[in-house]
């Protein structure tokens, strides 16, 4: 996974709760086994409304997204995620995220942040007030957010989370250095739940 | 002190607690479908990593399947590609699949119980977010994005923080033609479609302890959208008689001990949980969504509301929804003319579901000019249906009677309605486009959907079998 550590872009207000992965990434534009995920990203919305965020010159080369409540929520599609990435959109900054969604975001290197909601509303107007004029540097290091109209703010992103974005730890690497852990929890289940380690068809 | 069932279940399932915090939690069954496994079984293969338990593990083909009769790998062109690497994937890696001419292909949320393959008190994970369909049988699943699912794959635990716990009882008995899928409608209304964000959900009391498993299964298929991590229905002497004698459960000795086993998973007595939320479903009546998100719920009697009583983000969200579905506030629901009608997905097309729409259907005939769909959750629920003569009832008329697949859910496979179109629907997110460009999803029960396809209109399911009495 690439590591994250620190990036600087346009922040794009998307200033909406609960936007969903269907929204995101619409099944429409996932016809093929390997899309164009730069252009799969809001497909529709953009498609449809021309004053969409996303439509705006300002906001051609997005960096930051900056959006409300429950960012993410609907299907587990990872699509939604590759689509952000595919421009560029390595930061997303919610008011909260939905589970898988925030999970997707770790597997791929994109940082998910939540501010303190102060914080958050005091974000969204500089993101507002700006417009697209001037980048904003999220760094994970520091955990700061630094850009125009205002100090620093500083955000939390938990320690195992840090690491892992940090370090662009391989998740799979990680787990499989506790092999004999697992190897050992299936033995014993299969000795005390057998019916857990196996799973035939007893027609056959 | 006091333990929740899911405390123990993830006690059970606690493998290791790895270098970055996160614990490993076992998953005893994993089933895959065709429109993510693909990428995993890519990114395995150029990591030269090898599926741990292919033998834990299973292959659907459900969300890009053509319904139509005699249909075939090409029958939906943007599926053939997906179909065959999932067969090629599954071949590889000695996994089962489900394919789509056997016997017991359909939905993974719906086949994986109905084999008996997951069990009470069992972890399972599905790439998709509708997994929890299985906690009606007492099971705990995780849906899983992509990178997930090879991780999956590769270990058969998932790294995960623990989540919360949340307890909802349902109280009172549910009356006629009200179901599980109006309950979860009015659960997700009052606490939202993150209300269950970050949480595991026990659901208890005695109106979920009434419902059959399959009613409990659409009860936690819509877990997901009010934001829930996973949640299920504890199992008890209805899902043990449920799961006796299916393909996949235990059998003879290993049955007697696994069933001694799961009478002991229940939450303890004084148990805390983070979160809890009590509803009473005496006087429910059938629900159904006026928005574009699951939380957008009226009673069938209601009137839409007004946004200008809301504030802020949610009235914004309020006149959207209006503008997309072409509804004013104060409107009723009930009268509305439909043009589709869809019955089928995880949510609600095993067989019982199907039984209860047809009884509303037999001897009457869909509304002139509306187009209805009938799509049986796997392949054994069609068998099934047909041996019943359910198909009869259906295509006389007027329905289609399709082939088991997602269909209309997501449209995954082609199947959707028409801009503009109003459309009741059985399925489980009625979010902008998502039944096809410019479709008004209304989600309702397969008995107000029938009652909807024979009346041409957003019905009232008791008045309609009130007056054919």
């Amino acid at each position: 996974m690439q590591p994250f550590i620190s990036h600087t872009g346009i922040a794009v207000p998307l200033l909406r709760d609960d936007v969903n992965t269907d929204e995101v990434s619409p099944v429409q534009a996932m016809r093929e086994m390997k899309p164009d995920y730069q252009k799969l990203l809001f497909m529709r919305t953009r498609a449809e409304q021309p004053d969409f965020v996303l439509n705006q010159p300002q906001f051609a080369n997005p960096g930051i997204l900056v959006t409300g409540h429950n960012f993410g929520a609907g299907s587990s599609r990872e699509a939604a995620v590759w689509g952000m990435l595919a421009n560029n959109i390595r930061v997303i900054v919610a008011k909260s995220f939905a589970d898988i969604y925030r999970e997707n975001c770790l597997q791929n290197g994109l940082l998910p942040v939540v501010l303190a909601p102060a914080d958050a509303d005091a974000f969204i107007a500089r993101v507002v007030a700006v417009n697209g004029a001037a980048p904003f540097t999220v760094d994970l290091q520091s955990q700061r957010i630094s850009g125009p109209g205002g100090p620093d703010i500083s955000f939390d992103v938990p320690a195992a989370d840090r690491i892992r974005l940090l370090e662009g730890l391989d998740d799979i690497g990680l787990t499989l250095k506790h092999t004999d852990a697992i190897a050992a929890w299936e033995q014993r289940t299969a000795a005390s739940q057998p019916w857990l380690q196996q799973a035939t068809d007893n027609r056959r | 002190m006091p333990r929740t069932l899911f405390d123990k279940i993830w006690e059970a399932h606690r493998v290791a607690q790895r270098a970055d915090g996160r614990e490993l939690i076992y998953i005893d069954r994993h089933v895959l479908h065709e429109l993510h496994a693909p990428h995993a079984f890519e990114a395995l293969e150029q990591q030269h990593r090898p599926v741990r338990r292919p033998d834990l593990t299973f292959s659907a083909l459900d969300h890009t399947v053509a319904t139509k009769p005699g249909r075939t790998d090409s029958t939906n062109p943007s599926g053939e590609a997906f179909i065959k690497a999932m067969r090629e994937g599954s071949r590889k890696n000695k996994i089962h699949v489900f394919d789509l001419h056997d016997p017991d292909q359909g939905i993974s949320h719906v086949v994986a119980p109905e084999l008996g393959m997951v069990l009470p008190g069992a972890t399972h994970a599905v790439p998709d977010s509708h997994a929890s369909t299985v906690g009606g049988v007492g099971a705990m699943a995780f849906g899983v994005g992509t990178t997930e699912l090879a991780h999956i794959l590769a270990t058969q635990v998932m790294a995960m923080k623990k989540p919360k716990s949340m307890l909802i009882r349902l109280d009172g008995r549910l009356g006629r033609h009200v179901t599980s899928k109006d309950v979860a409608l009015r659960i997700i209304a009052e606490i939202g479609v993150s209300g269950a964000r970050g949480h595991v959900v026990e659901y208890a009391g005695p109106a979920a302890r009434a419902m059959p498993i399959e009613q409990r299964m659409t009860l936690c298929n819509l877990n997901i959208e009010m934001g829930g991590r996973s949640g299920f229905v504890p199992s008890d002497d209805a899902t043990f008689q449920w799961l006796a004698g299916r393909p996949y459960a235990p059998k003879g000795a290993t049955w007697d001990r696994a069933l001694a086993h799961w009478r002991t998973l229940a939450s303890d007595d004084g148990a805390a949980f983070d979160k809890t939320l009590a509803l009473d479903c005496t006087g429910l009546e059938p629900q159904i969504t006026w928005g574009t998100d699951p939380s957008q719920v009226l009673g069938i009697s209601g009137r839409v509301p007004d946004p200008s009583s809301a504030d802020g983000s949610r009235r914004a969200a309020m006149e959207s929804a209006l503008t997309y579905m072409g509804l004013k506030p104060g409107m009723a629901l009930a009268g509305l003319p439909v043009n589709r009608v869809f019955i089928g997905s995880c949510t609600n097309a095993r067989l019982p579901d199907l039984h209860a729409a047809a009884d509303v259907v037999r001897g009457r005939k869909v509304a002139q000019g509306v187009v209805a769909m009938v799509v049986p959750g796997s392949s054994t629920v069609k068998r099934e249906a047909e041996a019943a003569g359910l198909d009869r009832v259906f295509r006389d008329a007027g329905f289609f009677w399709g082939e088991s697949g997602c269909s209309m859910c997501a449209g995954g496979n082609g199947d959707r309605g028409e801009p503009g179109e109003r459309c009741v629907s059985t399925t489980n997110r009625n979010f902008e486009n998502r039944q096809g460009p410019k479709v008004r999803t209304h989600l309702v029960s397969p008995e107000t959907a029938a009652a909807s396809a024979i009346a041409g209109r957003i019905a009232d399911v008791r008045q309609i079998q009130a007056g054919s009495a």
